[in-house]
């Protein structure tokens, strides 16, 4: 299960909107762990928008600098959080992976979250967990994404 | 010096988000590492011994394959390094 608040949630689909036709792309800091069922939750804490290099193919295609994942973990490990996810959009495409997601997905255990934004705007938001042990077996499994509501007075 | 773990392969480094290591250069540090934590090994090498083309290893700042002296650089107590695998996708 991916846990995040609406805050949050509607950053990273604004992000999408904000960088169209082009795939927007961001960091998803935060805490993983098991809940009292045993099921795996990556709950985030803070959505960090990164900088897409693939200016060559930006409407199709999208990569973060190492450089920045450096700062950004760094940024993270202050704080006391940890790389639980990436973002990203498919401008005027289905909110599905895609192979070339997963040929460049190697963060198993990670939330690979997706937007589909059409004609600038959001749709929907699917979430999928690399699982696996290594290259070899790894997989894109669909997950439930928790979506935290603002309640007065506390987010 | 100290070696940052990311997320997926902690669990081959005894859950650990960091590694202390002694070594005077970057080879000898990831050397240390897998010796420590032999099953890093295949996450992080090829069969033929060479870092994963996806596998980006950072000195500091800076991306050890674009130092001049690459995995020679010598290292001091006061430096990291980081594993950072890449990240990238698209919509086809």
């Amino acid at each position: 299960m991916l846990k995040l608040s609406e805050t949050i949630y509607n950053a990273l689909r604004t992000h999408g909107e904000e960088t169209y036709p082009h795939e927007c792309c961001g960091v998803l800091l935060g805490r993983s762990y098991q809940s009292a069922d045993g099921e795996g939750v990556n709950e985030v804490e803070e959505a960090v928008r990164a900088g897409n290099t693939r200016t060559d193919s930006a409407h199709n295609r999208y990569h973060i600098a190492p450089q920045e994942l450096v700062r950004i973990q760094r940024q993270g490990r202050e704080r006391g959080l940890d790389i639980v996810g990436f973002y990203h959009s498919h401008p005027d495409h289905p909110a599905q992976w895609s192979k070339t997601d997963f040929a460049e997905a190697h963060w198993l255990g990670c939330s690979y979250v997706i937007t589909a934004v059409a004609s600038g705007v959001a749709q929907q938001t699917n979430s999928f967990l690399l699982t696996g042990t290594s290259e070899d077996d790894k997989s894109f499994q669909d997950e439930t994404i928790q979506v935290e509501e603002l309640v007065a007075g506390r987010c | 010096m100290k070696i940052f773990i990311p997320t997926p392969l902690r669990v081959y480094a005894d859950k650990q988000d960091a590694v202390q290591v002694n070594a005077q250069t970057v080879s000898e540090a990831l050397n240390a590492l897998t010796s420590q934590h032999p099953d890093l090994k295949k996450h992080l090498y090829s069969d033929e011994g060479k870092l994963r083309a996806f596998v980006n290893v950072y000195l500091n700042d800076e991306d050890v394959r674009y130092l001049p002296e690459k995995e020679a650089t010598t290292v001091t107590e006061g430096d990291s390094l980081s594993i950072i695998p890449s990240i990238a996708g698209g919509q086809d």
